[in-house]
């Protein structure tokens, strides 16, 4: 792997690993493990951490995933290593 | 119109049109077949795997799911979105980059094993042909449901349908049906929705409706999940906001479990081979993600309001009042029509003419009940299947909407089996028939071969489907923890560790399984037989209190470890292989598919 392929991989890696922090938590930390202190905060009248459970926590993923097409299209300009 | 006519007619159109579409985009080429050519746009493959991904349980199971475990059931929202995350960070733009048709494919090329490939296409049937008997038996029911014939004949209407326009249109055919059954299905399901949550609380938008206020009835101005939560603490049911599923151990395994499940599907990893570019495979990944998340973050609401109706029904009064409860002889027209397919079951048996909905397994509940007079829970059966069917009937919407729903669930049930279908299919004519046994097979004869594979394959779907095996329940549990616990982890680490080598691909794969199937086994019987189970199916004999559906995240990591071990004992690939992992890599270029 050249030098270029080597940093290119090794940023993708970052972005992953950080993405997949903020996976955990919305759905995994907030929706489940801390979902009980999370309910005492209200939003119109759902509980926080039942609204991350089962709303939250999608529109989440949805942004996730629309960073990370963004980013990575963002990289492969960068390294030069997009396609055509 | 009477109802009965005007479902005749909108599933006979949106048939019609399936069928249409089907022969206009019919495939004359293997790559189309397979991967549509790769001509698929994002948003178009996006639509298509939503539908393909949305099954009969999504669309006619989940909300009653949620109805009747409220809390507890988030592990099925965030289970079978977040694994979209995993797809698209993780496989889909390096699978895309590989550009071959079936996951056996990689799998066999990346761990240079022809026994790496035949261990993955043996998982891959077996998961997909046990999903796809459970789609079948849902085409069936609905079938025989809604046009009052009987369930044989309904099932094999069901095949027919799938025949034509699988075998015909393979992978284009199927791409470009399922955008239509896309449109039907998600019409079909927000549509009551909407209604529902005007009517309850006056907020057309069932997502901000949840978090609302009660518009009308005797709660107004309370929210309507506090009423939720009041109305069925009343009747000693469990919290419906705080109601858990096992323990949060468990949920949280299971969430797991689900998640790394579908992104090891290969129906739906399959769908990332359609699009023409590595770009679009990330992008395709999201939009799929938009459409399912349209009628995920609906299915709250709509199990939420679906379950206060159904006690508002029978708990017309205060509870305890003898004239707080509906009089059976005045009960309206949707529970009379649900009885009569036996879903729907009621029993007066204190004898006052009304009907008690109540939590009788709750003890200090049950005591108070005896005092009002009550004998027993009178709701002797309430299937939550009927939840999404029943609600445009419990909250008397007009009959074309009830007609839209079942369409819906149909268009549901069908677009996932094609997709099924056709992965069984490619596997067996290209990993196994032209990868393994026949490698010099015309591409005119593999085609053939994978039409006659589908053919087979739609045979034996449907002889189960009219056999229905005991393990009807299990194939959930198993078709996810296959998925999660064998193709998954060895996908995962054919991309990010360059180091695995074919012994720990394999060897992870076979012990993934065999710890998932074995746990299953154990608790639910061998091959699903009753009383073959050497440990009973209950919580207190559970891992942890993990139940045997989510068991397939601990497969998972027994897969990651068992291989990481076995690879630092074995030599390292060879190096053409760790130029391949290089390669998949970067999206530069990647061309249209190359066969061998």
């Amino acid at each position: 792997m050249n030098k270029t392929a080597e940093q290119y991989w090794k940023a993708n890696i970052r972005l992953v690993s950080i993405l997949l922090v903020i996976w955990f938590i919305c759905s995994y930390l907030f929706g489940i493990i801390l979902v009980e202190p999370l309910n005492s905060i209200k939003i119109g009248g759902v509980g926080l951490g039942f609204w991350f459970a089962q709303n939250g926590s999608i529109y989440t993923f949805l942004v996730l995933i629309y960073v990370y097409a963004k980013r990575m299209n963002a990289l492969d300009v960068e390294f030069d290593v997009h396609e055509d | 119109m009477d109802l009965q006519t005007l479902t005749y007619i909108v599933v006979g159109i949106t048939f019609a049109l399936y069928i249409g579409i089907a022969f206009w985009a019919r495939a004359g080429t293997t790559g189309e077949f397979y991967a549509a050519g790769r001509g698929v746009h994002p948003v178009a493959n996006g639509m298509a795997t939503a539908a393909d991904w949305m099954s009969a349980a999504s669309f006619i199971s989940m909300a009653g799911l949620i109805a009747f475990n409220g809390y507890g059931a988030s592990v099925f929202l965030m289970g079978w979105t977040g694994g979209y995350v995993l797809l698209a960070l993780l496989l889909a733009p390096y699978l895309r980059k590989f550009g071959k048709f079936t996951v056996p494919e990689f799998i066999g090329d990346r761990f240079y094993s022809r026994t790496a490939r035949i261990v993955a296409v043996i998982c891959l049937i077996l998961a997909s042909v046990t999903y796809v008997i459970g789609q079948m038996k849902g085409i069936g029911v609905a079938f025989s449901r809604f046009l009052q014939i009987d369930y044989d004949t309904g099932l094999f209407i069901g095949m027919g349908i799938v025949f034509v326009y699988a075998v015909m249109g393979g992978m284009k055919g199927i791409t470009y049906t399922q955008i239509a059954q896309y449109v039907v299905l998600i019409f079909a399901y927000t549509v009551p929705a909407v209604f529902i949550s005007l009517h309850l609380t006056g907020n057309p938008i069932p997502q901000l409706g949840i978090a609302s206020t009660m518009a009308e009835g005797p709660a107004t101005g309370t929210y309507m999940l506090d009423r939720l939560d009041q109305v069925v603490t009343d009747l000693g049911f469990t919290q419906y906001t705080t109601q858990v599923m096992g323990s949060k151990l468990n949920m949280f395994v299971y969430t797991l479990s689900l998640m790394i499940g579908t992104a090891g599907l290969p129906h739906v990893i399959i769908r990332f081979f359609t699009v023409p570019k590595v770009k679009d495979a990330r992008s395709s990944a999201g939009w799929a993600l938009v459409f399912i998340a349209i009628l995920y973050t609906t299915a709250p609401a709509v199990g939420s309001m679906a379950r206060l109706n159904l006690m508002n029904t029978i708990q017309t009064g205060e509870v305890g009042s003898p004239t707080g409860n509906i009089e059976i002889a005045k009960v309206p027209q949707w529970m009379l029509n649900w009885q009569k397919t036996g879903l729907l079951e009621w029993e007066d048996k204190n004898g006052d003419g009304r009907i008690q909905y109540y939590n009788e397994k709750n003890a200090e509940f049950a005591a108070k009940a005896e005092s009002y007079g009550w004998k027993g829970n009178e709701m002797t059966k309430v299937d939550r299947d009927i939840m999404v069917l029943a609600n445009p009937e419990i909250a008397k919407l007009p009959n074309w909407v009830i007609a839209l729903v079942v369409a819906g669930g149909l268009a549901a049930a069908l677009s996932t089996a094609a997709g099924l279908l056709l992965a069984i299919s490619s596997s067996i004519s290209h990993d196994l028939l032209k990868g393994v046994f026949m490698p010099d097979i015309s591409e005119k004869n593999e085609l053939m071969a994978g039409r006659f594979a589908m053919v087979g394959a739609i045979g034996l779907a449907g002889y189960f489907g009219l056999h229905p095996p005991d393990f009807a329940a299990g194939t959930v549990a198993i078709a996810f923890g296959l998925a999660a616990s064998s193709i998954f982890p060895v996908l995962m680490m054919g991309i990010f560790n360059k180091r695995m080598n074919r012994a720990g691909a394999i060897w992870g794969m076979i012990s993934g399984i065999s710890v998932t199937m074995l746990y299953v086994f154990q608790h639910k019987g061998i091959m699903f037989i009753p009383g073959t189970s050497f440990l009973g199916d209950m919580g207190s004999n559970w891992f942890f209190g993990i139940s045997p559906n989510a068991f397939g995240a601990v497969g998972a990591v027994v897969n990651f470890a068992v291989a990481i071990v076995v690879s630092k004992m074995t030599a390292p690939p060879p190096d053409h292989i760790q130029h391949l992992v290089e390669d998949i890599r970067v999206p530069k270029g990647a061309g249209a598919a190359t066969d061998h």
